[in-house]
């Protein structure tokens, strides 16, 4: 049961890594826009292939 | 039969039936006159129909298998046809564009015009539109699209143009700092919600350990060892997470009104603080694993709040964004658009038909029709010519004229009635809501019970008396209470927003559902706040004729006889247009040309000589009921009388009804001619208060204040710059579709659908959310009951405390989530 004492400090440890890692996204804007990236992946995988006559190529480097 | 009555009535037979009426773009039918029967795709408008060419040209046409078969129909294009020069300015460059690598510049346009997936698709390909565009991407949850672009390949205004060209007009996001403070606050939030939490789950687990630890039996080192990390994980939970209550708290306390975040920052800090003490004394009981339950569940609640009424107040924003700030300005024979703010007194502008002026001046050249009701509430156009003054906020209708620049900005009619706005809106009291009333009650009741449970306990059981006053605040402290309102709240903004209804706050769906006097504008308002045809006495025969003869002028007359009579494909011969009225000759097929008047009483009089006495009477009879008549004349023989009017709108008189047995009384208030009013309220037929016309903004703001002076819950509901004081001072101000951008800006609430209907859903909608946050705060009210029970008598532990809470708050959630609010079907 003593093996708690070094459990539960890493666990919480680990915990403080999820929450900044949160944190980061966070304040790096990943949480800003939750709609657009969802239909956005649609769209791509669609539309490169369906026009291989496209003159200028897809310059949308995401 | 001539081909232009046999298109003006409905035909039996059908010639040559098109396989598909409706538009290749859009999908809406087209009417009769577009009809091309030999093309295989046909379209509604132009706009459609040079959309559906670029796409084709571009290689999109993938844009119409994109799009679900329902996104088809969202309407046609609009397009603004604006040159969009002043973003070529210097200045603009300067601050609104950052800079890229490669010499690149990225820029950020609010965009009109997306509702589905497709739209988004086909905004990120600009591209393939406009080579000088690298990269387009497009924010959904902000209407913002992103645009990085080569400046030396074209300029900002072609980029524009571009995307004006496709049915998206973009506006400049004019506020980048409000935006981003705006964020801010949002990140900060989540970041809260989120280690909120984290510790909330992290708690729970030690809380598990610990509660079945005191049943089955637990060496002591293992509790101190799991108080102490329960207590390291609670302190950044309540002084990070719960800072926001304890700030809420202390304004609550200073400012001396009731909140909600008083009660709860009374409970988590009695609670935090005696398992604190509990902790380093070794005993007790510890209620980390509640305090981080409650902090994130009240979290939730303000960010679902704060995400739902930022929906609506982004709408506004967009909307706000919409009002031109450009003129056109004349540098000797140059014309240039500059930005509105730019111009200075002297300066000759150029505003064309179609367009809103921006400045108060003097005709100096040319004369128009001017739409002045949205400044006024006048529904009749006023005709101006040189030497005329014309103000910011009204339309040109019929042609384009050239204005001396007298005042701008701040200085110009509408921006001190602005200022008027702004200063009543400073003025008015905040809202107290009712969970906030509801709470200022509740925090007494506490502190009363505190203070008895202290006394009590002290004289039977002095060791426990701290331990059973802490256990009293925490299972008191009102998470259920103080998620009841923004829950049901939420919901009820994002059902009101289906319904075509947007709230700037919640606190105004807590004011409409009490009822009040509604004071209505006229014009745009309870009517369509366009001319129509209402009457015509002569031959129908003429109608194809006078058609033909207005066809071609932006008159509003002309316009209305557009709107009434339907399209032909008569030319006339000759045309010449007055002022008053227009004269032209016109040959119908197998007939002699006849020479044709159409104009006003004085117009056709001057032309003619003399009037026969019919004419006179019914024009005048015509007059007196507040509508305007027009005659037609043939070959110099007066042959028809037609007569206009504002009309009401169709849902106008159902709507008040349906307010009415709300409990709501309605009052007139308007801008126009008194006996046009009188007209308008007869033809209602719903008992009102009063109806006065002819009221300036100012006597609308004096007639508010007067009622609300007199203890009166008064609510405007308006279109116009004319009605946005009035609102401003309302206790709500209600803001109908297709009103001035102004009016916008001073609502609480707007309607994103024409006509009186989403009136009545947004208070018959209120209502019914009202009911629903009563339910929540009673249902929270009798938990708190059995905990107040439990704690003075000294029975509550941590873990019944723990269980108590979230039941509350689940049933609470349940009851805000599944209740029908604003709905499309009236059953109030």
């Amino acid at each position: 049961m003593s093996i708690i004492f070094l459990i539960l400090p890493v666990t919480l440890f680990l915990s403080a890594g999820a929450v900044a890692a949160f944190a980061w996204a966070t304040r790096s804007g990943q949480f800003d826009d939750l709609e657009t990236p969802g239909i956005r992946l649609l769209h791509d995988e669609s539309s490169g292939k369906a026009r291989p006559t496209d003159q200028k190529g897809e310059r949308e480097a995401g | 039969v001539s081909a232009a009555v046999e298109i003006g009535t409905p035909a039996p037979v059908r010639v040559c039936p098109p396989p598909e009426p409706n538009c290749a773009h859009c999908g809406l039918p087209v009417p009769a006159a577009r009809l091309e029967p030999k093309r295989e795709t046909q379209f509604c408008c132009d706009g459609c129909e040079s959309v559906f060419a670029i796409l084709h040209g571009a290689g999109l046409t993938e844009y119409y298998t994109q799009r679900g078969p329902s996104d088809a129909r969202n309407g046609t294009p609009q397009r603004s046809k604006r040159k969009f020069e002043e973003l070529d300015e210097p200045a603009f460059r300067q601050s609104r564009c950052q800079p890229q690598v490669g010499g690149a510049l990225s820029c950020e346009f609010f965009v009109e015009g997306v509702h589905c997936s497709a739209c988004v698709w086909l905004l990120e390909r600009l591209p393939r539109v406009t080579p000088a565009v690298f990269e387009a991407r497009y924010d959904l949850t902000r209407s913002v699209l992103q645009i990085v672009w080569d400046p030396t390949l074209a300029p900002l205004s072609e980029v524009a143009r571009a995307l004006d060209s496709l049915g998206y007009t973009p506006h400049p996001t004019y506020s980048t700092t409000l935006a981003a403070e705006q964020r801010k606050g949002d990140r900060a939030l989540l970041l809260r919600l989120g280690i909120a939490g984290a510790a909330a789950g992290n708690v729970m687990l030690m809380a598990l350990a610990l509660y079945s630890g005191e049943y089955a039996g637990m060496a002591a080192e293992y509790a101190t060892f799991f108080r102490w990390g329960s207590l390291a994980i609670a302190t950044p939970a309540v002084f990070w997470g719960g800072n926001l209550f304890f700030r809420g708290g202390l304004a609550s306390l200073r400012t001396r009104t009731p909140h909600m975040d008083l009660p709860v920052s009374l409970g988590l800090l009695a609670g935090y603080l005696g398992s604190a003490v509990n902790t380093l004394r070794g005993q007790g009981e510890v209620y980390f694993d509640s305090l981080c339950t409650l902090i994130f569940l009240l979290l939730v609640g303000r960010y679902l709040q704060r995400t739902h009424q930022r929906r609506s107040a982004k709408a506004s924003e967009l909307l706000n964004a919409l009002a031109p700030t450009t003129a056109r300005l004349i540098e000797g024979e140059a014309l240039r658009e500059v930005p509105a703010s730019a111009l200075r007194v002297g300066d000759i502008v150029e505003v064309r038909e179609g367009e809103r002026v921006t400045v108060d001046g003097v005709i100096c050249n040319g004369g128009s029709a001017l739409d002045t009701s949205l400044l006024t509430g006048e529904s009749f156009p006023e005709e101006v010519s040189v030497g005329d003054r014309v103000h910011a906020g009204t339309s040109n209708l019929s042609a384009p004229i050239r204005v001396r620049v007298e005042s701008v900005g701040s200085d110009t009619r509408l921006g001190r009635l602005m200022h008027s706005v702004e200063t009543t809106q400073r003025e008015r009291a905040p809202i107290v809501r009712f969970a906030d009333r509801v709470a200022g009650y509740f925090v007494q009741v506490i502190v009363a019970l505190a203070a008895f449970t202290l006394l009590v306990w002290s004289r039977l059981d002095a060791s426990h008396a701290i331990d059973h006053t802490v256990a009293l605040l925490v299972v008191t402290c009102p998470c259920a209470l103080g998620m009841a309102t923004p829950l049901a709240v939420s919901a009820a903004l994002r059902a009101a927003a289906r319904c075509g209804v947007l709230f700037k706050g919640g606190e105004f769906i807590e004011e409409l559902a009490r009822p009040g006097i509604i004071v209505f504008d006229k014009t745009g308002t309870l009517t369509e706040g366009r001319l129509a045809l209402v009457s015509w006495s002569g031959d129908e025969a003429l109608k194809p004729l006078v058609r033909a003869v207005e066809a071609t002028s932006g008159h509003p007359i002309a316009r209305a006889f557009q709107r009434s009579i339907a399209g032909n494909d008569l030319r006339c011969e000759a045309r010449e247009e007055h002022p008053g009225g227009v004269r032209a000759r016109i040959a119908e097929p197998g007939r002699d040309a006849r020479d044709v008047l159409v104009g006003s009483i004085s117009f056709v009089r001057a032309i003619l000589g003399s009037l026969p006495i019919w004419a006179i009477n019914l024009a005048q009879a015509h007059a007196a009921a507040g509508r305007t008549p027009v005659l037609v004349a043939i070959d110099g023989e007066v042959s028809a009388i037609a007569a206009f009017a504002d009309t009401i709108r169709a849902d106008a008189a159902s709507s008040l009804k349906r307010l009415a047995e709300l409990g709501f009384q309605f009052e007139v208030l308007s801008g126009d001619d008194q006996r046009v009013v009188d007209a308008v309220v007869a033809e209602l037929g719903v008992p009102l208060l009063n109806a006065t016309g002819g009221a300036s903004p100012e006597a609308k703001l004096a007639t508010i204040s007067a009622l609300r002076a007199q203890g009166q819950r008064v609510f405007m509901v308006g279109d116009g710059v004319n009605d946005a004081a009035a609102m401003a001072a309302a206790n709500v101000g209600v803001a109908v579709h297709g009103g001035a951008e102004a009016c916008l800006s001073a609502a609480d609430v707007f309607t994103t659908r024409p006509g009186l209907e989403t009136v009545a859903l947004a208070a018959e909608g209120s209502k019914r959310t009202m009911r629903v946050i009563r339910i929540g705060i009673g249902l929270s009210l009798a938990y708190n009951a059995l905990g107040i029970a439990l704690a003075v008598t000294g029975r509550l532990d941590p873990l019944w405390a723990a269980v108590l809470m979230p039941l509350s708050s689940i049933s609470v959630v349940t009851a805000a989530l599944r209740a029908r609010t604003f709905t499309q079907s009236s059953t109030p």
